[in-house]
């Protein structure tokens, strides 16, 4: 749209006609107070402080609702301003208890901030005032009612946000409350609540303390907190998420997890796994302490001392006397990809083995090796909130990848996205789709297939043949198109689909997977025959002169056939570092009777009690490094809470490779000096390429980086992975200001030639907005909530 | 929309829904209107009532609450067989308004809003309802008594209690 230029209090400003007052005044520093506005949600103008004097108006304006004109003068700060805004303060406070210094919002209020900014302390209200008791809405939600000032945030957030319409208004005038969607008279209890997905979202915008949250009320002040950054643990959707931790006498308990700054990835969003699933890492019957299995199959905790050189000692006798083909690794999906890359790295340089392994919920893999001649093919996160059309084929984002489906919404909400969703199920954001194709049942290669244009695939793609047709036609028809990929389609079917997206002009490809860092395991290398960057194992690579001695040259076990070798005996020892294979995997104890197993742990899993060391383990929330989320985004993971006792996975490995007597050094490119003893001379006195300087640092000082000085410094990894992985060419400063930088695999030539009989093996994690694989078990605030909906919600429609 | 097959209406108001949800460019139009009839259907809006308008418009219970509420006419709990309205608002008031709705609640044992133990009759007290000329007037269901004494409410709710009274509807 054309600029108009307009003048704000005596400033000459531009912006696109069509923009409104208020958006316009902000991005020019000008900023206008309001309360019901929020930018992206639908307008409402119900509270008046956005009120501004508007030449040639006769009354004052809400800026909230103005688009900008040619010639407009504007005056945003004036004495009849303030004194309109502060009698519209003074009407929102009659009825406010003001009871701010225990409010949770007290600090961080915007009704606090307007009143003291317009000081409309005094009222001429003197009547009492009329007092409602709190009401606990659901597990998460509670509300206020005397706090609330009815801008209706929450209710569009709720509605328009979430597309869940779990919030109402009531009754009217001063009588006017929000309404959750159970009302009294139709609950087993007698008091209304919500029936939701439990987000949150309604707590997030209320600028009041109207709505608060279950986990956070009452328990501390804003001030009082630390509030660390960090990037959610749970889906594969890599929301920032801001936690509020305060020092314990065992280090310090996360109090809060927020949105607080809406500087991340998600924007405005966060789900409510981001905002109260944090609690398992303040749980009480966290393992704090290293432990031993004895004889008689109890554990006995021991110093760290006894338990590193127990396991160092035993794990470098395997490997000496068995040999490393004996020992398998399984890394988890919640590590940093400096740990999965030093994981890997100690299974093939120390402990001289590929058995390396983790739960795929996704084929990355075919993915890196479908794209590998098409790097700008790969979407990012941020592609969701701009693309001009979608397919969504398989997975349900609402349940497994919540930010997705919200970028999703808002896509189709505000720039009227073209969403096409083609699953076996009525996934509820078909309500957003331009077109919904309901899949026949396990015909996820068929529709691949029929896109292609096999059209015998046809029957057994959908039920509605014709619909089909047109499904693809209008497919065929979009200029651009973003491609996201449940994990229904994978190994052979997701090649096909990929295939076919490439003959379409534009296109973009993103798998939804779980959890954290799913996507980091595999570029890391968690896999028994691809290295990281997806290097085949059997190919020329950069990783022979780097891996040491010990390094295989064969492929080695996956994960199943881990288990198999163990029930044959020839699994002599397995490390696994933060996952539960023994639960996901549904594995027979009693195979793993005679494997000796090292496992990193916060809790008693199903796995760590077969365990014969449990070293405890830092969580996500406890350690620093990089994520990738399910579409390459890499961000930087900070650390927040802390717990004496536990270390992080990469401290852990480090110790127990050295007391397996590896050299650390060549382990972890650490200290002023390197191994060699030689100091970078970039080549001009021995030749960088006669194999005899030190490669990493000739890369750090060519990357202008100075040697990281401890092996536990997860900078120091990073520098690896960057200097050999191939498709991490990051940029420093963008990871540490916290932004977040897309990422796409450089997949080599012959990673194709292993595809077409490769097994995928993934696993569908097939979480829900209340679970999170084994770690979705111990916070019980996620339990809580699912044990609410264990049945059908009634409040949202079926359909 | 279809109709719905086992509906809670009589018959008639049924028939009547299932016209009125065709004749809006938006289904959700029909939403006052439907609760005005509901209401006279059934006495008052009940959860039922709510959920039967919610699924023939297509809404969610909660957006027909979010409506139900806000309108002072609508009931959502039974009132009597005859509702009393007597207006208070400024024209009644400065002819005795109050002095007739006192005397209905002396005579009738009922406050606000409230229902007599056999339930015929039920009492509000309301704002305006447009018979100012006739000041003071008060509204019997839908039907209106004006220029009202004390002595002419008594024989009005005599003849109600007799059966003699409309009941227009």
């Amino acid at each position: 749209m054309p600029d108009v230029t307009f003048t704000v209090d005596g400033q000459t400003l531009t912006a696109p006609a069509g923009t409104l007052l208020i958006d316009a005044c902000k991005a020019s520093g000008i900023q206008i107070p309001a309360f019901c506005y929020y930018p992206g949600l639908s307008l409402q103008a119900a509270c008046r402080m956005c009120v501004v004097r508007i030449e040639k108006a006769p009354k004052l304006q809400t800026a909230c609702t103005t688009p900008v004109a040619e010639g407009m003068v504007v005056y945003s700060e004036t004495p009849e301003i303030a004194q309109a805004r502060k009698s519209t303060l003074e009407l929102l406070l009659g009825n406010h208890p003001l009871d701010c210094p225990v409010c949770d919002a007290g600090g961080q209020c915007e009704l606090q901030d307007m009143t003291f900014k317009y000081g409309a302390a005094s009222s001429f209200y003197a009547e009492p005032k009329n007092h409602r008791e709190e009401q606990k809405w659901s597990p998460t939600v509670y509300f206020d009612r005397p706090r609330c000032i009815l801008c209706y945030r929450c209710i569009r957030m709720c509605g328009e946000g979430m597309d869940v319409y779990a919030l109402g208004i009531q009754n009217r005038g001063s009588s006017a409350v929000i309404a959750p969607n159970i009302p009294a008279t139709q609950s087993e209890d007698g008091l209304a609540h919500l029936d939701c997905e439990e987000c949150g979202m309604c707590i997030d915008v209320c600028p009041v303390g109207a709505l608060t949250s279950d986990t956070y009320r009452y328990k501390t002040r804003p001030w009082e907190m630390n509030h660390v950054a960090t990037v959610c643990t749970h889906c594969g959707d890599g929301c920032k998420t801001t936690l509020g931790v305060r020092a314990t006498t065992d280090g310090s308990e996360i109090v809060r997890g927020d949105n607080r700054d809406k500087s991340g990835i998600n924007g405005d969003f966060l789900c409510n796994k981001g905002r109260y699933g944090f609690d398992f890492a303040n749980r009480e019957d966290r393992i704090t302490e290293p432990m031993l299995k004895q004889p008689d199959g109890t554990f006995k905790t021991v110093t760290w001392d006894e338990a590193l050189l127990f396991t160092g000692t035993r794990l470098k006798d395997i490997r000496d006397t068995r040999g490393g083909k004996t020992i398998g690794v399984i890394g988890g999906n919640r590590l940093t990809n400096e740990e999965a890359y030093l994981l890997q790295k100690f299974a093939r340089s120390v402990l001289g083995t590929n058995n390396i392994d983790h739960h795929r919920t996704a084929d990355f893999v075919t993915l890196a090796a479908a794209l590998r001649d098409h790097r700008d093919r790969f979407a990012s996160q941020h592609d969701n909130e701009t693309a001009k059309a979608i397919l969504l084929i398989g997975g349900d984002p609402t349940n497994q990848a919540p930010l997705t489906a919200w970028n999703l919404r808002t896509n189709v909400r505000l720039n009227r996205a073209k969403l096409y969703v083609a699953n076996h199920a009525h996934i509820k954001l078909h309500r957003q789709a331009k077109s919904f194709l309901e899949i026949a049942p396990y015909g996820y290669g068929a529709i691949a297939a029929y896109l292609s244009g096999d059209d015998g695939a046809a029957s057994s793609a959908a039920t509605d043949i014709e619909k089909l047709a047109h499904f693809r036609d209008a497919l065929k028809a979009e200029p651009e198109l973003l491609i996201l990929v449940g994990s229904e389609l994978r190994a052979g079917d997701l090649r096909a689909l990929i295939a076919y997206g490439l003959t379409l002009p534009n296109t973009k490809f993103a798998l939804i997977g779980d959890y954290v860092n799913a996507h980091g395991a595999a570029d890391m290398g968690l896999l028994p025959d691809l290295l990281p960057g997806y290097a085949p194992v059997v190919a020329d690579h950069d990783y022979t002169a780097e891996y040491g001695e010990h390094f295989p040259t064969e492929p080695g076990l996956n994960l199943l056939q881990i288990f198999d070798a163990a029930q044959t005996g020839d699994l002599a020892a397995l490390y696994i570092v933060n996952a539960n294979p023994v639960a996901r995997f549904s594995i027979d104890p009693a195979t793993l009777a005679n494997t000796f197993i090292v496992i990193h742990e916060m809790f008693l899993t199903e796995t760590a009690r077969l365990a014969d060391v449990i070293f405890p383990a830092a969580n996500l929330y406890e350690k620093s490094g990089s994520v990738v989320n399910s579409y390459g985004d890499l961000q930087l993971v900070k650390k927040a809470a802390d717990r004496a006792g536990v270390r992080t996975d990469l401290e852990l490995l480090v110790r127990v490779a050295d007391r397996m007597g590896a050299e650390i050094r060549k382990l972890v490119p650490f200290g002023k000096r390197a191994s060699t003893g030689l100091r970078a001379d970039l080549g001009q006195t021995r030749g960088v390429q006669s194999g005899e300087a030190d490669r990493h640092a000739v890369w750090l000082t060519a990357n202008n980086l100075e040697p990281k000085l401890s092996p536990f410094d997860p900078f120091a990894v990073l520098d690896e992975i960057q200097r050999l992985v191939p498709g991490y060419d990051l940029l420093r400063l963008q990871l540490l200001s916290g932004n977040d930088q897309h990422l796409a695999p450089q997949a080599p030539a012959d990673l194709i030639q292993i595809d077409e009989t490769r097994r995928d093996l993934v696993l569908p994690a097939d979480d829900t907005l209340f679970t999170s694989g084994t770690l979705g078990r111990y916070s019980p605030k996620l339990v809580e909530l699912q044990l609410k909906y264990a049945h059908e919600p009634v409040g949202i429609p079926a359909d | 929309m279809s109709t719905v097959s086992e509906s809670i209406f009589t018959p008639a108001t049924a028939e009547r829904f299932d016209k009125l949800v065709t004749i809006y460019p938006v289904p959700r139009s029909a939403l006052v209107p439907m609760l005005l009839y509901a209401q006279d259907d059934l006495g008052y809006v009940s959860d039922a009532a709510v959920a039967e308008i919610a699924h023939r418009l297509n809404l969610l219970e909660l957006d027909v609450r979010n409506v139900l509420s806000y309108y002072s006419m609508l009931r959502t709990k039974p009132a009597g067989k005859f509702n009393i309205q007597v207006c208070t608002n400024i024209s009644c008031m400065i002819v005795g308004g109050y002095d007739i709705l006192s005397h209905c609640q002396k005579r009738l044992g009922i406050g606000h809003k409230g229902v007599t133990a056999d339930g015929e009759f039920s009492l509000e007290e309301v704002e305006c309802i447009g018979a100012c000329c006739w000041a003071p007037a008060m509204q019997v269901n839908y039907d209106f008594h004006d220029n009202l004494t004390v002595e002419k409410v008594d024989s009005i709710l005599d003849d109600y209690a007799a059966g003699r009274g409309q009941d227009v509807k």
